[in-house]
This record gives structure tokens, C-alpha cells and sequence, in this order.
């Protein structure tokens, strides 16, 4: 509640809920696109964010991948960066001070290679001033081991997401892979485990060759890909996922503009992730809450959450070639 | 450290060969706070293919509040930048990374092959901006052939420093590399080396200057999607046996700091 504090009544009304987290609008930066935010300050008011999700946190630091590590692909891009970050201890000690001092809530992303860890990690960012949230990484494709099978197997991405509720304190949101057969299988195991929310899409894994070289062009010969081109298929596994779970779902994959998160939303989404559109616009979350509130005032909403889950299905006029029942 | 995202007006486009172009840009604030071995980050399209920036040193400013890329197409961001029509108005963010670290005492010594010609221009200017005195001064300008440094000699010419130039196919100054042009003249006492070219280049003037005990300086590229510490998809093996992150860290480095790609 202590970050709506400033919410300037005469503005529509873009709160949203995610579980008990209350978000004074629904845009978040996506985890591993944002840096640990201060990267982003000279370039952006951060105090404008719904809320803001750090850098993938390993319970040891990680070096990451070889390069080449990304590389452009039509709309979008493929990345291996293999998950380089300082580790939980150096999180706290040197990135969380700055981030507390946010006047937004910091939601911690984390992952790991056994139950253990991602316990282990939660343990210690426990009671950490400033963390106002747990998003659980059941889905890096870029790890040899852990991360992918907890994410495309429903008993273990519910044992992790058991596990790390139980030890959190705080609201704990889990991050789906898409690269499952059935992602709302996962989904439903996740939140009967005690997942608070749900946030989906990871990446989709990928791959691009260079036929000049005739190598893979990532080091890691496959790799995420992420941007404009995984919008439909975010789309549809966040309109499949909230038609079955009662948690609040957050979308992720494309959105570079406020019709892209509002589409989401109209899908079900109770709010947003931006991820690489950040590489390319470094304002672009902040232009996109600027224009929910353009939205909702043409639209004469009181509350941009009258919107979630709006998608209309059921069209007036059916199937003309449709035979009636007898 | 101010960056900045600028609306920018393209005022001028100069093609130099069927593949070397040059823009200039109206962008006053990254004009004013870029410094020698910068670059920008340069959105190519409107929408959203091709989706990221391209990386450029800044080939220099003016007080005018213009800063030019001297560029070569190699791909379709780089193709759709060759097309550009002045006035029109292309999305530039910078300056970005770290510079090179220019000495007010010390000779220079300034080596560009290829399109590692292009920061070195801004380098020299500062250079001469910054001493009493660049008698001692040299640059060594290399290219497969005379059509992509003959169009840039009077612009570098006007420090008054002393210029040598190498050419693959011999069309221009020495036949063959910068490396043995280096190697061919005495280097002035004291002097700091800056390179800036392909690997194999940087790696050779590297050995060079360990050689004969001369700091260098190199600036090295990448690709990367967002220029500012984001991604952490610049990454490059250096010596302290982690990655260093060439918009951050970079893109100039001690040369003994980096592990070459040769």
C-alpha cells in the first residue's frame, strides 16, 4: 500500500492486484532485460513502474555463456546468455540498497538447479528490506540441467513452487515455460501447489544458422527467442492459462506498446511484463504506462482493471454455415 | 555519464565507395557529451524488423551539434542506412561505453584499419585539441585498398600530423598491413599506441607494443541488442578469466587486458 501513497486521484485509476502485492499499474519490467534498474535510471523516471523485476538470482554467481550469445532474428531476437549474474549474497549486499530505495516494489527473480537451491535462495532473501516478491524461474532453456525440468514436468514445477512458498513470506509468482506441450497442465499444478500468480511466456527455445560459416550463430547453438514475433503465441497461452486458473496471470512476450499490453490484458492478463523492447527503447515501459492512461481516459474507464479478461468471444451473429440442431 | 535518446536529422550522406558511406546527424546533446571511442546505439527501421539498434563509433562531432558514422553495408540495418534521405529522422541513443583515455603529454600514436578507421578521426581531433604540442604525433591508416581511405585523408590531415597510409592491394602507401608500418618506424619515446581494426590487426599491434614496452589502447566491437548493460550479450573472454562486457567495459580496453578471436 505504501507505494500508491502519491497516486494522483485526478489520473484514471491503473492499480492492479497480484495476489496481495498491490501495483499502482500494470506494467513490470521483465527479469534479465532490465538489469538490476539502475542501469535504467538516467533514462527513465523507475519511479513510475507498476513494479520492477531484477535479473535472473542464482544462489552462486554465474560467468553466463560464450558468445556469441545473441543474435538478431525477423523481429526479434535469440539469446544464450546462460544466466550470468552476481549470486544471491552480492545481490543483496550491493544491488539491493538501491533498489529498495525504489519507490516501486522489487520482485526478485530467481532460479536454481536443484529444490534445494531455490530454497536455499529464498532462505536468504528472506526478511531482505525491499523485496516485495518471489518470481520463481521454473524455465530458462539456456541451463543443462534443473531449470528446464521443473518448468515442462507439473509434479516438479509444483514441488518448487511448494517449496518456495512455504519458505518465502512474500507473494511468490511463478514463470512458465511455453515450450511444453500443454502449458495450462503446468498452470493448474502451480497454483494448486500455492503459486500467488502466474507469469508466462518465458522464451521460446530457437535456433539461426550462419550459412556462410555454416555454424550455429549462437555459441550455445540454441537459444531463447524473445520479441515481437513470440506475441501470438504469448498471447494465446495467457488467454489458454487464465480461462483455467483463478490466480492473476501476468503476460510476457513482444509487447512494445501500450496496445500490445492492453491486448494482453483484454486476454486475461491482470498486468505485464516488457522485456526486450527495453533493449531498444530504454523509455519504452514508461511510454506505455503513459498511454494506459491516455487509454483509459478516451475510453472513459474508472479503472483500467475493468479491462482484464474482457476479450469478447462470443460474437453476435454465428456461424452462418452452421447446421441447426435438431 | 549523460546518455540520451535523440530524435536525430540526417543533414548529410556521403557515399565514399559502392560500400562505404558516411551520415551525419543533427543530435546536440550526445554532440556535446560524446567523447573519443564512444559510439551510439542506431535504430534502422520504424517498426519493428530489423527490431534492434546498430552499434557506431562516433567518427566526430562538431560544435554545431553533429555527429557523423562512417559506416560499410554489411547487412540490412546497415543496407537501410546507406538509403537514408536527408531530413529524415533516425532514433540515436549514446554516448555510450567507455572512451579512449587521451594523455596531454605523451606522443600519439594512432592506428585505424578498415573500418577501424572511423573512431580514430574524433581520437585525433581531440588529440590535437588536448596538447601544445603533436610534433611527435603519428597515424597509421590501413585498407584493403585506396578507395576507402583516400575520400578521408583531408579530413585527417588537418591536425598536421604525421600520416602514413598501407594498403592490401598496394593502391595507396604501403603495400601491405598498418602492423608492418608500425613495426617499420621508430616509435617515439613515451608514446601511447591506439588501435582500432579487425581482430587480427588489434592482436598484432598488441605484440607489437609488448615488445617494445608501449601501453596500447584498442577499441573492439560486438554485437549487442542494447548497448547500456541490459542484455549482457556483448561478451568477450578477457585475461582476469571472466567476461567483459564491450558497452560497459568497453569498447576500448587495455589491449593487454583482452584474450584476441584470432
Amino acid at each position: 500500500m505504501e507505494y500508491l501513497s502519491q497516486r494522483d486521484e485526478t489520473l484514471p485509476d491503473l492499480r492492479v492486484n497480484i495476489g496481495s502485492l498491490e501495483l499502482a499499474n500494470p506494467v513490470m519490467t521483465a527479469s534479465g532485460t532490465f538489469g538490476y534498474a539502475r542501469e535504467f535510471e538516467n533514462l527513465m523516471n523507475l519511479h513510475r513502474l507498476g513494479a520492477v523485476i531484477v535479473k535472473g538470482i542464482s544462489l552462486h554467481p554465474r560467468v553466463g555463456n560464450p558468445p556469441p550469445r545473441i543474435v538478431e532474428t525477423a523481429c526479434g531476437m535469440l539469446n544464450a546468455i546462460g544466466l550470468q549474474n552476481v549470486g544471491v549474497d552480492r545481490f543483496i549486499t550491493e544491488k539491493m540498497k538501491y533498489l529498495a530505495g525504489l519507490n516501486v516494489p522489487v520482485i526478485v527473480n530467481i532460479l536454481g538447479d536443484s529444490l534445494a537451491e531455490y530454497v536455499e535462495i529464498t532462505e536468504r532473501l528472506k526478511g531482505v528490506p525491499g523485496v516485495a516478491g518471489i518470481e520463481v524461474n521454473i524455465s530458462c532453456p539456456n541451463v543443462k540441467k534443473g531449470g528446464v525440468a521443473f518448468g515442462t514436468d507439473p509434479a516438479m514445477a509444483a514441488s518448487v513452487t511448494a517449496a518456495v512458498k512455504k519458505t518465502a513470506g512474500v507473494p511468490v509468482m511463478i514463470k512458465l515455460s511455453p515450450n511444453v506441450t500443454d502449458i495450462t497442465a503446468i498452470a493448474r499444478a502451480v497454483e494448486d501447489a500455492g503459486a500467488d500468480s502466474l507469469s508466462l511466456i518465458n522464451t521460446l527455445i530457437g535456433m539461426a544458422i550462419d550459412l556462410k560459416t555454416r555454424r550455429p550463430a549462437l555459441a550455445n547453438v540454441i537459444g531463447g527467442l524473445s520479441g515481437p514475433a513470440i506475441k501470438p503465441v504469448a498471447l494465446r497461452m495467457v488467454y489458454q492459462v487464465a480461462q483455467v486458473v483463478s490466480i492473476p496471470v501476468i503476460g510476457i512476450g513482444g509487447i512494445d506498446s501500450t496496445e500490445d499490453a492492453l491486448e494482453f490484458m483484454l486476454a486475461g492478463a491482470t498486468a505485464v511484463q516488457v522485456g526486450t523492447a527495453n533493449f531498444v527503447n530504454p523509455r519504452v515501459t514508461e511510454e506505455i504506462i503513459e498511454g494506459m492512461y491516455a487509454y483509459a481516459e478516451a475510453e472513459k474507464l474508472l479503472t483500467i482493471r475493468s479491462i482484464i479478461g474482457g476479450l469478447q468471444t462470443k460474437v453476435a451473429s454465428l456461424n452462418p454455415f452452421e447446421q441447426p440442431s435438431c | 555519464m549523460s546518455q540520451y535518446q535523440e530524435k536525430a536529422t540526417v543533414v548529410r550522406v556521403e557515399q565514399f565507395s559502392e560500400k562505404n558511406f558516411r551520415l551525419t546527424l543533427d543530435c546536440p546533446l550526445i554532440a556535446e557529451s560524446a567523447k573519443p571511442g564512444q559510439f551510439v546505439m542506431i535504430r534502422t527501421a520504424v517498426g519493428k524488423d530489423p527490431l534492434l539498434r546498430r552499434p557506431f563509433s562516433i567518427h566526430q562531432t562538431s560544435k554545431a551539434g553533429r555527429i557523423q558514422i562512417y559506416f560499410k553495408v554489411v547487412g540490412r540495418g546497415t543496407h537501410i542506412l546507406a538509403h537514408v534521405k536527408i531530413g529524415e529522422e533516425l532514433s540515436v541513443f549514446g554516448p555510450l561505453g567507455k572512451g579512449f583515455r587521451l594523455n596531454a603529454l605523451a606522443p600519439a600514436v594512432i592506428v585505424g584499419g578498415g573500418l577501424g578507421i572511423a573512431p580514430m578521426l574524433f581520437l585525433a581531433k581531440e588529440n590535437s585539441r588536448l596538447k601544445k604540442n603533436c610534433d611527435n604525433d603519428l597515424i597509421i591508416l590501413g585498407a584493403r585498398e585506396k578507395n576507402e581511405i583516400a575520400p578521408l585523408l583531408d579530413d585527417f590531415r588537418q591536425f598536421g600530423l604525421k600520416l602514413l597510409t598501407a594498403t592490401d592491394d598496394g593502391s595507396l602507401g604501403h603495400h601491405g598491413f598498418v602492423t608492418e608500418v608500425l613495426q617499420s618506424v621508430e616509435l617515439p619515446a613515451g608514446c601511447i599506441v591506439y588501435a582500432c581494426g579487425p581482430e587480427p590487426m588489434m592482436a598484432g599491434v598488441n605484440e607489437i607494443c609488448r615488445f617494445q614496452g608501449i601501453p596500447c589502447q584498442v577499441s573492439v566491437e560486438s554485437v549487442m541488442a542494447c548497448g547500456m548493460g541490459a542484455c549482457l550479450g556483448c561478451s568477450r573472454p578477457a585475461k582476469k578469466g571472466t567476461y567483459t562486457h564491450v558497452c560497459l567495459n568497453g569498447p576500448v580496453y587495455d589491449a593487454e587486458e583482452l584474450i584476441w578471436n584470432i
